[in-house]
């Protein structure tokens, strides 16, 4: 089969490789029909996140049809499932309190080492996001084996097409538990950090739970007027200093809850992430955090602290006492996507919540590399690329 | 948290009095009561020695009934299927608490070490040790005690053995590769898998390709980090 494998940093091709085959009993092999380049792939496009392999198969948002199933699969043959980036037995402690992001059967026994190590606890597997969530080939590929097939994937309704529904994977639900996260209430107002998918999701989720203002920041324009179209205002941190117009639009008070929904890789001015670059740059890793920070400090005294934005590693001048003084609340994670794959299908089906506006280009399978170099490189313009291998990529209503 | 320590003591009295002649895992598990001061921690996790022997303690919380968990471990012909290092065991033909167990070594060859079973409390506790003829000196035990509400049950295994006990104790170390620990944790780990799951996770793409990974993915954690 054709699959995007990733070979070192700025450096993903497609490259022919074996097809994949049922190996345990509950597994599924899906044939993709859709699967997304999510901002988190840059994090391995651009090499900060460790233990990835020349060769790897890269994707974590994918969908498609099932074409085979091992004996412990309950999918059937023709179905379309939307399968979770995450990785999830249904068996084990975490799994029953649906926290399923924290499952603790789905990362192979000996990869666990690297996360227990650094965390105190192994991470779940995760579809084609490095070995230290398993090692798992992903989706942005002709066909994919899907582990604990009976747990994760969701069947979607053939009138529901691939780009209405395919965010379920990921960011739909990522945006959701984002903004749930924040525990909204009404009157709240909400700032969120980041106009990509994520930040664009949670902005949309925040004002479906009753938020009275969402306040968006980032820099690029073409987000900036994505998060208006949704209902935001928005505040562009090359022009404005974003601490004063928070207070400032707060009436004095801060924001009653912020969402970073930017992660690692942030950009900024401020002089601690020029320093937090630089690090990251020569190989001492530190994670670059500047929209936390600053997040810690808008937020009202007793606020929420939402971080869907990924992070691996540590950080340095971390506004502790903040935390502290001004009690806040932090929740964070991958996202329990199992959780979610129900209440938010019915809203899609509803109308109630819109996908399709985040996608700008739609793309073969066989063009990803240069998916990935126009997402990293022109991010104004390149806010969502879908890869479609094969034939059937794109299925309507009518077939 | 606290009380329920306090109700596993008996049990581990017993085991202690049970396994008196065996000195060091004997201590291990009897740490507790001679401790000054109000440490609960586990004997084996103390920050000393045993002797003349290893001592390896590790436990793990699995969400199946005690009777399942100890109806599957005593069947000792299920243990290769989640114990890396053990290639099978095999009844005596006379005496129904002998057991060979034979373990991978280097080179392909293999590795014989006859036990007995020194202790067996239905659904709480299987204990074994190797015979006089042994080339390995060495003993251990399993347990299983309910966990608080719907967590299942916690299955601790303690092994001990003589590292000093000639070549086939060398065999041993080399085998569990720098950290019995983390041998310990494996199989341990392997064994809640296939009981929560009914299968072994892996990310091989390929059938073909499981053996091969499965080699390739049991470097030491530091050579793995890198």
């Amino acid at each position: 089969m054709r699959a995007l494998t990733w070979h070192g940093t700025h450096d993903v091709r497609v490259d022919t490789v074996a097809d994949p085959e049922i190996v345990n009993p509950r597994d599924a092999i899906i044939k993709v029909t859709s699967t997304a380049i999510c901002g988190s792939d840059l994090h391995l496009y651009d090499g900060v996140i460790p233990a990835m392999k020349p060769g790897d198969i890269l994707g974590h948002e994918f969908m498609g049809e099932v074409v085979e199933t091992g004996s412990g699969s309950t999918l059937e043959k023709g179905q379309r499932v939307v399968v979770p980036f995450t990785i999830s037995c249904g068996g084990c402690f975490h799994c029953h309190i649906a926290q399923y992001s924290a499952c603790e059967n789905s990362n192979p026994v000996p990869k666990q080492d690297m996360t227990e190590t650094l965390y105190g606890h192994p991470m779940a597997g995760i579809f084609g996001y490095s070995h230290l969530t398993g090692g798992y080939s992903g989706g942005q590929a002709e066909y994919v084996r899907v582990p604990f097939s009976d747990v994760g994937p969701i069947v979607v309704p053939d009138h529901l097409d691939d780009d209405t529904v395919l965010f379920l994977s990921d960011i739909l639900p990522t945006g959701w538990m984002a903004a749930e996260n924040a525990e909204i209430q009404p009157d709240d107002t909400v700032a969120v950090w980041g106009c990509g998918p994520v930040g664009l999701f949670a902005i949309q989720s925040a004002l479906a739970m009753g938020a009275a203002r969402v306040i968006a920041i980032d820099h690029y324009p073409q987000r900036l007027a994505l998060a208006r179209s949704l209902g935001a205002e928005t505040v562009d941190f090359r022009h404005t200093d974003v601490r004063e117009a928070l207070m400032e639009m707060s009436g004095g008070i801060g924001c009653d809850a912020v969402i970073d929904a930017v992660g690692m890789e942030a950009h900024g001015f401020a002089i601690d992430n020029m320093i937090d670059i630089a690090k990251q740059k020569v190989g001492v890793g530190a994670d670059r955090a500047s929209a936390l920070k600053q997040a810690i400090l808008a937020v009202r005294p007793g606020g929420r602290v939402s971080i869907p934005g990924v992070y691996g590693g540590m950080t340095d001048k971390f506004p502790l006492g903040a935390l502290m003084e001004k009690g806040l609340q932090i929740r964070t994670g991958q996202t329990h996507v199992q959780r979610y794959l129900e209440p938010l299908l019915q809203k899609i089906e509803e109308g109630a919540l819109d996908t399709t506006f985040l996608i700008s280009h739609r793309l073969p399978l066989e063009e990803a590399a240069h998916g990935y170099k126009c997402f990293k490189e022109r991010q104004d313009s390149w806010t969502k690329v879908v890869l479609k291998p094969g034939m059937d990529a794109h299925p309507t209503a009518a077939g | 948290m606290h009380r329920h320590s306090r109700s596993r003591a008996p049990a581990i009295a017993a085991v202690g009095i049970g396994l008196v002649a065996l000195p060091a895992l004997g201590y291990a598990l009897a740490a507790n009561r001679h401790r000054k001061g109000s440490d609960t921690a586990p004997g084996y996790t103390a920050r000393r020695s045993f002797g003349h022997y290893d001592v390896v303690g590790r436990t793990v919380t699995i969400r199946r009934p005690r009777e399942e968990l100890f109806r599957t471990w005593r069947d000792f012909a299920n243990l290769p299927d989640f114990m890396a290092n053990l290639e099978k065991v095999a009844p005596h033909p006379d005496d129904p608490a002998r057991n060979t167990w034979y373990l991978k070594a280097p080179a392909g060859k293999t590795l014989a070490v006859e036990t007995t079973i020194a202790r067996e409390i239905e659904n709480e506790l299987i204990a074994w040790r190797s015979t006089q003829d042994s080339d390995l000196d060495t003993e251990g035990r399993v347990t299983f005690e309910d966990a608080p509400g719907e967590r299942g049950t916690r299955v601790g295994l303690i092994i001990a053995w003589h590292p000093r006990g000639g070549i086939a104790s060398k065999v041993v170390a080399k085998l569990s590769g720098k950290s019995p620990e983390l041998q310990a944790r494996h199989d341990l780990k392997r064994f809640k898998m296939l009981m929560e799951t009914g299968e072994i996770a892996t990310s091989v793409r390929r059938r073909e390709n499981e053996a091969a990974a499965d080699r390739a993915e049991r470097p030491t954690p530091n050579e793995e980090m890198t």
